[in-house]
């Protein structure tokens, strides 16, 4: 062999070192102050808030694939705040203000990007209804206002505002505040973060079973070994059902395919959010150029995180009416996460009927927008072993008094 | 799509269909009787399994009568189908 050729360095040699590792990745101790179930965004949130804000770092989060592989993997990206009802406003305004200064917080860019959402209004109803959710928005504190066919056009120029099509556009409601983030990127934000607090985060550990003593939660039997904790907060979206089923609680759930999708990468095309609660669509462009849409939820409850392709066709049938621009773009690949869904389109968050149990379920669709907002009021939930004032509406029990908080009409998906 | 066999009009398509959620939930006999905690049971609990479900759907789009079927929620394998009990 010539003496230049051993001189050349191995193939890929010259690559840069590995970059450093986000967080450790330990083996479980065997007990917790706290062992929080689901490492998705709002585990990871609640983790870390529980180490910053109330001083509670002997934290576990379990996870049974990896982090943020779940619904954190799958949803749409789309941030805000302009739901109906004060109980809503609260606790999705108050996430809303803390995803505002979120990149400075964790120290990690997040592609927070304040682009506005627009949610449209295709019938008189729908008129009526938006203009009144502006109104209850301006006097939550939330910006929004109303906007008139043109001036929609104006916000977003690729919007079909025909009169002559199936669902014409009579106008949108326009948050301004509202916007996309990179959900990769906050999940491992807040991973990062609460690691560097000597917070735990426990990957490829699946409960299996809950220890309940005298009424009260012990510890958590694993895939990894039985581990002990003080207390246990679950926040395992689609699957609550069945983490909780462990402890004997029945919970108001239904789960659910959700199905989004997006394009091939295309020049900037789309400047905004746009969303439609008439026919289903929901889509912004990601910063790399991807379109990223979204659909309904299919009928049935599924654990599969796949849908049926018919869904899919309606949901780029109605997106081709009002943004006819689409029609030459590609999809690239579909996918489906587990929402669970609450009868009335709004979470659960609070205590359980186990002695320190707690739950963080039911966001359906729209649980990415609330990530810091839930992880800060859970986290206080857990600490203080009562509710956050703002989480408080959102109790298991308002099934029973029949204190329901109605966010049909604003959670953007059909249910 | 799942192609659902209809217990009179054999297998179709999923999209001619409508689902009808959890099967075999009784409207309670004496309502006014119930506490508020039962009564919010009846209205918003269902079972939600990962697993085989017994479920009831609609064949709107064909013979528009109610069926039962038994589908697992993971695999969507469709385990029996079955017509109403008439009582």
């Amino acid at each position: 062999m010539a003496a230049e050729e051993l001189s050349r360095p191995a193939p890929g040699g010259d690559l840069p070192e590995h970059p450093d590792r986000l967080w450790r990745n330990p083996e479980p101790r065997r007990h917790y102050d706290v062992v929080i179930v689901g490492g998705g965004g709002h585990g990871l949130a609640t983790a870390y808030y529980l180490a910053k804000n109330h001083g509670i770092t002997n934290v576990a989060v379990l996870e049974r694939g990896w982090l943020a592989g779940g619904n954190m993997a799958r949803n749409t990206t789309i941030i805000r705040s302009n739901y109906l009802w004060d109980e809503s406003a609260g606790i999705y305004e108050h996430a809303l203000k803390l995803w505002e200064g979120l990149e400075q917080e964790l120290d990690y860019p997040i592609l927070f990007s304040q682009r506005g959402v627009l949610n449209l209004a295709h019938s008189l109803q729908d008129v009526r209804d938006s203009v009144r959710r502006v109104h209850a928005n301006r006097l939550n504190g939330v910006d929004a206002e109303w906007l008139e066919p043109e001036q929609v056009k104006e916000v977003c120029p690729i919007v079909n505002i025909s009169p002559d099509v199936r669902y014409p556009v009579l106008g949108a409601t326009y948050q301004p505040r509202a916007g996309i983030a990179k959900h990769d990127y906050v999940a491992w934000g807040f991973a990062r973060a609460a690691d560097a607090l000597g917070v735990d985060l426990i990957q490829h550990c699946e409960v299996t079973g809950l220890e309940i003593t005298g009424g009260r939660v012990t510890g958590v039997r694993t895939t990894r070994g039985t581990i002990g904790a003080g207390r246990v907060a679950l926040s395992a979206a689609g699957h609550t059902s069945v983490v909780a089923g462990l402890a004997g609680i029945d919970l108001p759930l239904q789960s659910h395919p959700l199905q989004a999708l997006v394009s091939e990468l295309l020049e900037p095309v789309h400047p905004t959010v746009v969303m439609s609660n008439a026919v289903h669509v929901y889509v912004s462009q990601a910063h790399k150029g991807e379109l990223v849409m979204g659909a309904g939820i299919d009928s049935y409850n599924g654990y599969g995180q796949r849908g049926a392709f018919h869904i899919i066709e309606r949901q780029m049938s109605a997106a081709l009416e009002l943004f006819p621009v689409f029609a030459r773009a590609h999809i690239l690949r579909t996918w489906a996460g587990i929402v669970d869904v609450t009868p009335d389109a709004s979470p659960i968050v609070g205590l359980s009927p186990v002695d320190g149990l707690f739950l963080n379920c039911g966001w359906g669709t729209g649980g990415f927008k609330a990530t810091p907002g839930v992880g800060w009021c859970y986290a206080h939930t857990v600490a203080h072993g009562e509710p956050h004032p703002l989480n408080a509406p959102f109790s298991l029990d308002r099934f029973v008094t029949g204190a329901l908080v109605d966010e049909h009409g604003a959670a953007a998906v059909a249910h | 799509m799942m192609l659902i066999p209809c217990p009179w009009c054999g297998p179709r398509d999923e999209s001619e269909f409508h689902y009808g959620g959890q099967a075999g939930v009784a409207y309670p006999a004496d309502p006014a009787a119930l506490s508020d905690a039962a009564w919010a049971r009846y209205l918003f609990f269902r079972d939600n399994p990962k697993g085989p479900f017994d479920e009831r759907w609609c064949h709107s789009a064909g013979c528009r009568r109610w069926f039962t079927m038994v589908r697992d929620t993971v695999t969507n394998e469709i385990r029996s189908v079955h017509r109403p009990v008439s009582r």
